[in-house]
């Protein structure tokens, strides 16, 4: 339709073979990247005929720093175009949107630079122009603060913005994600969380080890084993994905277990098919009996993937910790099964994650145990690796007890974050997306609707940053009326990154009967515990440029 | 003179605010300027080829192709770049429309306002709009920190950047320093600026100016990373030492210095003493790889597997590293017993836990636990016999009885049922055991005694 003729993943070198007059480059404003445009403009043959013209488009926006650069390169004069497209928000699902910029919480928390702020508060605009203006502000942090600024001079400055919709959102919740640094950190219980952790979910698409997914021809055994990871997408288009995925795990297997039953059955149906009317029905149901029967099978090997691993004696011992830290046990001295791991060499990533969450739940560890569990990881995986647990410090997670009292087991009380009795299989609290611990993110969002944060006042203080509201005005015709039964609407936008389990959380309030609202989330990037500590490492090989 | 500009400028306020209109520049032909049928046209006919060669599904879908299969495109890449597509971002984003006539393009210096009138707030909003502005008026530093102060309020960070990049060329360090200590966003916005574009020196003496000493020292340490040659980087990591740090960091960094200087050491020595051919180890067990900036575990281990029996005074004697990174003791005896067990050094293994009291009496001990070595030694394939000594040590009952039977280390199983006189798990463990072996003798006579008893 547009005569786009190929599309090309970028990667330095030449160019790859193809009959176009136009090259363009669609990229997000990172160096790096500039780096490998500079190297595919220079290599491209000048001699041949015809010329091609190269054209850059930046996503979310231009960025100086990178245009500077190429100029540095000398390339930038090849550019005919340069321009930006502000694609701010993607939609992931019917009720999630993401920036998917991985470096926003680095940037807004490490180095004090809100540039992703700014296009956080762009996104919140454009979805004001198609979804109405958002009449009540909820925030918490200083991000939020930020964010709600840049949003109320924005709309100051476009006067002309103020449209004729009637609002769909009722409320917006800003988060920063430091007021709540514990749950990310904590290994996710979902099925959905489970394939993040341990396959890492990339734009709704997650690859998996081919070997399950091998189909079983009669008589072939194992001569093809496929070599490629099989590769899937995971969203709510799919049925039987859009009723497991939030689900606790131990309560996936009887949901797929009665599937199985009622596929069967519909298949058994065509031996009950007499007439021509009910074959040819049979038939008509064929192509969707068939959809779900592969959608059955995917996810009953995947279940067996995961399964393997949560059944695993590691995976027992590190839950068994991670639980221990959050319902407060021992979170003040230092960890026989983290020293273990340490000494084991286990990957430093998962000791980095246990290590900050005991942090976060004793509100910073005591010196002489910061320095122990320091002094261990710098001799067992390199001295370098100061830089890293620097920044750890920096963002909060790993560092020392200033203030001499921990304020967590205050918060986790009053919020009641950790629950005993939680119910894996018929859920009745969001406490069961982590089996026992209540996300405090989504805590506060559902604490917000009902009773309202004035309960709250003294746990809030303890969290950082200002919390606020602000009012937007609606004109007089578009106010809403809500009619009786009907939900409010909540947008609750996680700045720094929000976990599919906070994700399914939310989605269990808004299925709640007499719940009262229904939320729809945003954040910067989708994360897990692992992709988030790695955005905070320091990158430790020189760059290749 | 000044008011035929002020005219002039009023004028070009209404010319050149074109971006609410979507003013698209059209050729005589009626092709808009700078689509790609425009291009096309005037630049090279090959492009026919390309065009007739195309899938006639095509063809059918699109009426512009069956009449002129050559040469109108109905799309434009101008009309794409405008936002067609996303009629609503237009309303709120900052970038204007710009003209799209790359080969018409003006010169750059018209693009350039010639008056000297703009404001600093205006500037900085024509910057937002994504105009090219020379800020090279701003001549007083006042000028230029309101400036940067309407900047920085407009939360724009493309126009913050371009701002401090004007500034830093202009202004002297210490003004500019001075000024950036009281802006905080703008300070991080160059802070990141520097560290992004690699510019260590400026960024280092910044961070001396804000007295941010600590940060000074971890940015220099980071640029260890890039020094390839090892001497070098042994060299820079020793200046590093005086750096700022704080005193738990700079003991850190210290051990970081002498543990690369030994390294340096030992592999010079233990790479003469492989190609010499000499020594049974390094035959037998020819290395990987070279030791250079490994961690000090990894130093550890490699120390305990070629150099064991070195006496504390070399350089690469597991004894000398234990004294020198005051490693403890659990550390050590993991390490050399993960290294000996792989050797197969049995009488090493016993020798590292065995500790003679003063009357001259031997006796197993262990600063970790006893069913961990009894892993280490099972993922080394240790005998039973071996295997067993420990299995018999490890303290909790349960835990034992389970490695002891999961290894088959029958003697331990058959202790230990005796000790807690289970005559029916004894009699059930019977038929684990080889018949006729010596164990079902064992079993046979401790149930006997059993029953007398």
């Amino acid at each position: 339709e547009h005569e786009v003729e190929k599309m090309f993943t970028l990667k330095p070198g030449r160019l790859p073979q193809a009959d176009v007059k136009n090259i363009i480059f669609f990229v997000r404003p990172k160096l790096e990247l500039m780096d490998i445009i500079t190297d595919n403009v220079l290599r491209e043959d000048r001699g041949r005929s015809p010329q091609r013209d190269f054209h850059i488009l930046f996503v979310p926006r231009r960025s100086l720093l990178c245009e500077q650069w190429l100029k540095e390169q000398g390339v930038l004069g090849s550019f005919i175009h340069r321009e930006q497209y502000s694609l701010d928000l993607i939609p992931f699902d019917g009720d999630l949107l993401s920036m998917e910029s991985e470096s926003a919480f680095k940037e807004c928390y490490l180095e004090s630079d809100q540039t992703s702020l700014y296009h956080a508060a762009k996104g919140l605009m454009t979805l004001q122009a198609l979804y109405g203006t958002i009449p009540q502000i909820f925030g918490k942090g200083e991000c939020a603060r930020h964010v709600a600024n840049m949003m109320i001079r924005m709309k100051r400055e476009f006067p002309g913005s103020q449209n004729s919709i009637f609002p769909v959102f009722d409320t917006l919740l800003l988060l920063d994600r430091n007021v709540d640094l514990l749950t990310p950190l904590a290994t996710q219980l979902t099925y959905e969380g489970l394939i993040d952790e341990i396959y890492g979910i990339q734009n709704t698409y997650v690859k998996l080890p081919p070997e399950k997914f091998a189909p079983k021809k009669q008589g072939e055994g194992g001569k093809d084993l496929p070599t490629e990871p099989k590769k899937l997408q995971l969203n709510s288009a799919e049925e039987l994905y859009a009723e497991i995925r939030d689900k606790n795990f131990n309560a996936v297997g009887s949901v797929l277990s009665k599937k199985a039953k009622i596929i069967s059955a519909a298949f058994e149906e065509r031996h009950h098919a007499k007439t021509v009317g009910e074959i040819k029905q049979f038939v008509s149901q064929l192509p969707h009996m068939q959809a779900a029967r592969s959608s059955l099978a995917n996810h009953t090997s995947i279940a067996e993937l995961i399964k393997d691993i949560t059944t695993s004696e590691d995976f027992f011992d590190n839950l068994t910790v991670e639980q221990e830290f959050m319902s407060g046990i021992d979170t003040d001295k230092v960890n026989n099964y983290i020293e273990d791991c340490i000494a084991q060499k286990h990957p430093l990533i998962k000791i980095l994650r246990l290590v900050c969450l005991q942090s976060v739940c004793n509100s910073g560890l005591k010196q002489k145990v910061l320095d122990h569990y320091k002094r261990e990881i710098l001799q067992t995986y390199g001295y370098e690796h100061i830089l890293t647990l620097n920044n750890l410090e920096k963002a909060g997670l790993l560092k020392p007890q200033t203030s001499g009292r921990n304020n967590y087991p205050t918060i986790r009380k009053t919020l009641r974050l950790w629950m005993d009795d939680v119910n894996e299989q018929n859920p009745n609290d969001i406490s069961y997306v982590y089996s026992g611990y209540a996300p405090l993110s989504v805590r506060l969002a559902q604490l917000l609707a009902r009773p309202g944060w004035r309960s709250i006042e003294e746990v809030l203080k303890m969290l950082p940053g200002p919390h606020f509201e602000e009012r937007q005005q609606l004109p007089t015709g578009l106010q809403k009326k809500r009619q009786h039964g009907e939900n409010r609407v909540t947008l609750v936008f996680f700045l720094g990154g929000v976990t599919y389990a906070e994700i399914a959380a939310l989605r269990f309030l808004s299925q709640m009967e007499d719940g009262g609202t229904e939320y729809v989330i945003a954040t910067t990037k989708l994360i897990n515990g692992t992709s988030w500590i790695k955005s905070l490492m320091e990158k430790l090989e020189p760059a290749p440029f | 003179l000044k008011e035929s500009k002020r005219a002039v400028n009023s004028l070009r306020d209404i010319v050149d605010d074109d971006d609410d209109d979507d003013l698209e520049r059209v050729s005589w032909s009626g092709e808009p300027v700078g689509s790609i049928s425009w291009s096309i046209k005037e630049t090279a006919s090959s492009s026919t080829s390309s065009l007739e060669g195309r899938d006639s599904s095509l063809q059918k879908g699109s009426s512009s192709y069956a009449a002129f299969p050559k040469q109108v495109s109905s799309y434009s890449l101008s009309s794409l770049f405008k936002g067609e597509l996303c009629l609503f971002f237009s309303v709120f984003s900052d970038t204007g429309v710009k003209n799209y006539a790359p080969e018409l393009r003006r010169p750059k210096t018209e693009y350039k306002d010639y008056s000297s009138d703009w404001s600093p707030k205006d500037t900085v909003r024509r910057m937002q709009r994504g105009k090219v502005c020379s800020l090279e008026r701003f001549r007083s530093l006042q000028d230029k920190l309101v400036l940067l102060d309407e900047a920085v309020a407009g939360h724009d960070g493309n126009v913050i950047t371009a701002v401090l990049i004007f500034l830093k060329r202009t202004l002297r360090r210490e003004i500019l320093f001075r000024e950036l200590e009281v802006r905080q966003v703008a300070l991080c916005h160059l802070i990141h600026f520097l560290k992004e574009t690699g510019e260590q020196k400026l960024l280092l003496d910044l961070l001396r100016f804000l007295d941010r000493t600590e940060e000074v020292a971890l940015s220099q340490y980071r640029e260890h990373l890039n020094i390839q040659d090892v001497e070098k980087r042994r060299e820079f990591l020793k200046v590093c030492i005086g750096l700022p740090f704080s005193a738990e960091d700079t003991s850190h960094i210290q051990d970081h210095y002498t543990l690369l200087e030994r390294q340096i050491i030992i592999e010079a020595n233990d790479r003469h003493l492989e190609t010499a051919g000499q020594s049974e180890i390094f035959r037998k067990y020819p290395r990987k790889a070279s030791i250079l900036n490994m961690p000090l575990v990894t130093t550890l281990f490699y120390s305990c597997f070629y150099h064991y029996t070195e006496a504390e005074g070399t350089f690469s004697s597991p004894t000398n590293l234990k004294k020198t990174f005051k490693i403890p003791d659990k550390q050590y005896v993991l390490t050399a017993l993960a290294a000996r067990a792989k050797l197969r050094a049995w009488d090493d293994v016993d020798a590292l836990f065995t500790t003679k009291n003063w009357l001259g009496y031997t006796k197993k001990k262990a600063p970790i636990g006893f069913h961990r070595v009894v892993e280490i030694l099972q993922r080394n394939n240790a005998p039973v016999q071996v295997l067993q000594e420990y299995v018999r040590l490890v303290e909790d009952v349960e835990t034992r009885l389970n490695l002891a039977t999961k290894y088959k280390c029958h003697d331990v199983v058959i202790e230990t049922y005796r000790d807690l006189k289970d005559r029916i798990q004894l009699t059930a463990y019977k038929c684990k055991v080889e018949r006729g072996s010596a164990e079902e003798e064992k079993i046979n006579s401790i149930l006997n005694n059993m029953v007398r008893n």
